[in-house]
C-alpha cells in the first residue's frame, strides 16, 4: 500500500462516516475546538491575572467575552488557559489506567486457570470499593506535588472494570480460527497476544481510552473542587472551587463567572462521550444496523 | 461430602463469603494505610501533639493510641488483631477535633441520611429511566425519541456535582426559587423524628436538592441504557411468536419485552449504587447536606483520621452489601443466573 492509500484510510475514511452521523460529528468538531483552544489558544491569549476592583462581575462585552470575575479578571483568558492541565491530567491517567487494563485483562483471559482466578478476584475486590472515597482517603495521605502524581494515582484506581471487558474480549477472540493457526505454528504467547490478539481489540481500545478520559476528569475535577489537590496553578476545577469557597455562586451577578467553568467541562466530556459513541458504530458496524 | 460440594456451588452462599472476604480486605487495607505508609496520620498526630501542646514523645504517644483504640507498643501483628476485634465490635476510636465522641455513634447519625436519599434518588431515577426508555424505544424515529435520547446523553455525560451546582446555582441562586441555606443539613432544628407529616414534609425538603441532583444526573443513562436493551429484545423470536400467538399488546410490552428488557439493567444498578454512595462526598459537601459523603469530606478537610478511616470503610461495606442485596435481587429475577454459575 502507497502512503497515500494509508493516510486516505487512517484519516479521511473515518472523517467520511463521522460525517454521517450527526450528533458524532457535532462531538468530534467541539472536542477538536476545545483541544485547539487549550494547547493552541494560551500562545495568543494571555491569563489576566490583574485585580481591576472598578470592573468586577461584569457581564460579557466586546472587551470581555465572557465578561468578568470577582477580582475584575478576564473569564476567557481563563478558559483558554485553563484546559490545559486537566486534559493532560486526564489523558495520562487515562493511558496509564488503560494500560494496566489491557496487560491484566489480556493476560488473564490468555493464562487462564489460577493467574485468571487471582486477578479476576483482585479485579473484582478494587471494583467493589468506591473510587471516589478511595481516591480522596488516599489524596489525603500522599502529598500531592504535581499533576503527574495526581495522573498516577487516578490512572491506578482506574483500571479494573476495563480489564474486565479486555478479558472477555479476548476470550472470544482467542477461539477464532486465525489464533488456533497461530498456536498450531507455535507462535509463542507473546507474539499471539501483542500481534494478533491487541491489534484486533485497537479501535476498542482507543475508544476505551478516551472514555476513560472522561471518567479521569470527574474524578481529578471532583478532587480538586473538594480542595484536596493542594498545588497551585490556574485550571478549571479550580475555577469552580474558587468560586464556590468564595461564596461567589451564591451572588447572582456571577453568574458567568461560576457557568463558564462547569460548561467548559461539561462540553467536553460530552463531546467525548458523543464522539466515542459514533467511533463505536464505525468501528463496529453491527451496533449501526441496532440503532 | 457432597452438601459441602454443593454448599459451595450454592450461588447465594458464594456471593456472602465473596462479600464478607471483601470487607475483610478492605479493613485490612485501611489498617496498613494507617499504620505503615510513610507520613501515616499516627506519627503526624504525636508530631502535632508534641509541637503544640509540648507534650512529651511517651504522653502524644499513649493519647494518639487511645485516638485509634490502638496499642501502639505491641508487635504490629498484634495490634492488627486487636484493630479488627475492635471493629467487629463496632468500635471505631474517638474523633480528634470533637473530642470524646465516639466515631461510631457519629456513623450511626451520618449514615441513615444518605442511605435514605440515595436509595430514593435510584428509585426515582431507575422506574423514569425505564419508563422514559421503553417509550423512546416503542417510538422510535420519533420527534419524542430525538429529543429524549439527546437530552439523555448530555445528562449523562455532565459530572453529577457540576449538575449539582448548576441547580444550586439556577433554582436557588438566580431565580430564588429555594431558600439554598435554609435547606442545608438533613433535618431542621426542633423537630421531632417521628412518623408525623411535619417530619416527613422537612426531611425531604432538606434532601430536595440532593435527591435532584442524583436523578437528574443518572435518569438519562437509564433511559439510554434502557431504550438500546428493549430495541434488541424486540427483535427476539420469542416476542416474535408472542405476536403470532396473538397475545395482547399490553401483555407482551410488560411480560415479555419490558421485563427481560430490565434484566441487563441490573447489573449496572449495582455499580450505580456504589457510584452514588461514592459521590456522595461532593454532593453532600456541595450543599451541605450532612450524610456520611458529608462526613468523609469534612474529616478528610480537618484530618480528623480516626473520623476519616471509619467513614470510609462505612462507605465501603455500605456498597458492598448493596450490592450483595442486588446480587440476590438479581438471581430471583433470572433464574439462569443461580443454576447456571456467572
Amino acid at each position: 500500500m502507497k502512503t497515500r492509500e494509508i493516510l486516505r484510510r487512517i484519516f479521511w475514511e473515518p472523517l467520511v462516516i463521522i460525517s454521517r452521523d450527526k450528533a458524532g460529528l457535532i462531538g468530534f468538531i467541539f472536542l477538536l475546538f476545545i483541544l485547539l483552544l487549550s494547547f493552541i489558544g494560551p500562545y495568543f491569549i494571555k491569563l489576566d491575572t490583574e485585580v481591576k476592583l472598578d470592573r468586577i462581575y461584569q457581564f460579557p462585552s466586546r472587551e470581555h467575552i465572557l465578561g468578568t470575575d470577582n477580582q475584575g479578571r478576564d473569564i476567557f483568558s481563563q478558559i483558554v488557559n485553563g484546559g490545559r492541565d486537566v486534559i493532560i491530567v486526564a489523558f495520562l491517567a487515562a493511558l496509564i489506567s488503560t494500560l494496566i487494563a489491557v496487560s491484566l485483562g489480556s493476560l488473564s483471559a490468555y493464562a487462564g486457570g489460577f493467574t485468571d482466578t487471582v486477578i479476576m478476584f483482585i479485579t473484582e475486590i478494587i471494583l467493589t470499593i468506591p473510587q471516589f472515597p478511595l481516591l480522596a482517603v488516599l489524596a489525603a495521605f500522599v502529598r500531592l506535588t504535581n499533576t503527574t502524581m495526581l495522573a498516577f494515582i487516578i490512572g491506578f484506581l482506574g483500571w479494573p472494570a476495563l480489564a474486565r471487558a479486555i478479558r472477555s474480549q479476548v476470550l472470544s477472540i482467542k477461539e477464532r480460527d486465525y489464533i488456533e493457526a497461530a498456536r498450531v505454528l507455535d507462535l509463542g504467547r507473546a507474539h499471539i497476544i501483542f500481534s494478533e490478539i491487541l491489534p484486533n481489540m485497537l479501535s476498542y481500545i482507543v475508544i476505551s481510552l478516551i472514555m476513560a478520559m472522561t471518567g479521569a476528569v470527574y474524578s481529578q475535577v471532583g478532587l480538586i473542587i473538594l480542595g484536596l489537590v493542594p498545588f497551585y496553578g490556574h485550571n478549571w476545577g479550580l475555577m469552580i472551587q474558587l468560586a464556590w469557597t468564595r461564596g461567589a455562586i451564591f451572588y447572582k451577578g456571577s453568574i458567568f463567572y461560576i457557568l463558564s467553568p462547569i460548561i467548559a467541562i461539561a462540553l467536553f466530556q460530552w463531546s467525548a462521550v458523543t464522539f466515542t459513541r459514533s467511533l463505536e458504530g464505525i468501528f463496529n458496524p453491527r451496533l449501526r444496523a441496532g440503532e | 461430602m457432597i452438601r459441602i460440594k454443593k454448599l459451595f456451588s450454592n450461588y447465594i452462599f458464594l456471593r456472602i463469603i465473596r462479600a464478607i472476604l471483601t470487607v475483610f480486605i478492605v479493613a485490612t487495607l485501611t489498617f496498613f494505610i494507617i499504620r505503615l505508609m510513610p507520613g501515616n496520620p499516627i506519627e503526624i498526630y504525636i508530631g502535632q501533639l508534641m509541637s503544640q501542646y509540648g507534650m512529651s514523645f511517651q504522653d502524644a504517644k499513649n493519647q494518639a493510641a487511645a485516638l485509634f483504640s490502638i496499642d501502639l507498643d505491641a508487635p504490629l501483628s498484634k495490634q492488627y488483631v486487636i484493630y479488627m476485634r475492635n471493629l467487629l465490635r463496632g468500635d471505631f476510636g474517638v474523633s480528634f477535633l470533637s473530642q470524646g465522641t465516639p466515631v461510631a455513634l457519629m456513623i450511626s447519625a451520618y449514615l441513615p441520611w444518605t442511605i435514605f436519599s440515595v436509595g430514593i434518588s435510584i428509585l426515582i431515577s431507575f422506574t423514569l429511566g425505564i419508563t422514559l426508555g421503553m417509550l423512546a424505544a416503542y417510538k422510535r424515529g420519533s420527534i419524542f425519541d430525538h429529543i429524549m435520547s439527546t437530552i439523555a446523553a448530555i445528562l449523562s455525560a455532565i459530572p453529577n456535582y457540576l449538575i449539582g451546582i448548576l441547580l444550586l446555582i439556577i433554582i436557588g441562586v438566580q431565580l430564588g426559587l429555594i431558600p439554598v441555606s435554609a435547606m442545608r443539613g438533613t433535618v431542621s432544628p426542633g423537630i421531632k423524628p417521628g412518623f408525623t407529616w411535619i417530619f416527613i414534609k422537612d426531611i425531604f425538603s432538606h434532601a430536595l436538592l440532593p435527591i435532584m441532583t442524583y436523578v437528574v444526573s443518572t435518569v438519562g443513562g437509564w433511559t439510554l441504557s434502557m431504550k438500546s436493551s428493549t430495541l434488541n429484545t424486540l427483535g427476539e423470536d420469542y416476542v416474535t411468536v408472542a405476536k403470532a400467538r396473538g397475545l395482547p399488546e399490553s401483555r407482551i410490552t410488560f411480560a415479555y419485552v419490558g421485563r427481560n428488557a430490565l434484566l441487563p439493567l441490573f447489573t449496572s444498578l449495582t455499580m450505580q449504587m456504589g457510584f452514588l454512595m461514592g459521590g456522595s462526598a461532593l454532593i453532600e459537601s456541595i450543599f451541605v447536606y450532612k450524610g456520611i459523603g458529608w462526613a468523609l469530606g469534612a474529616s478528610i478537610a480537618q484530618r480528623d483520621y480516626p473520623v476519616m478511616q471509619a467513614v470510609f470503610l462505612i462507605i465501603t461495606i455500605a456498597v458492598i452489601v448493596a450490592n450483595f442485596i442486588a446480587d440476590l435481587l438479581y438471581s430471583k429475577l433470572d433464574p439462569r443466573i443461580k443454576i447456571g454459575g456467572e
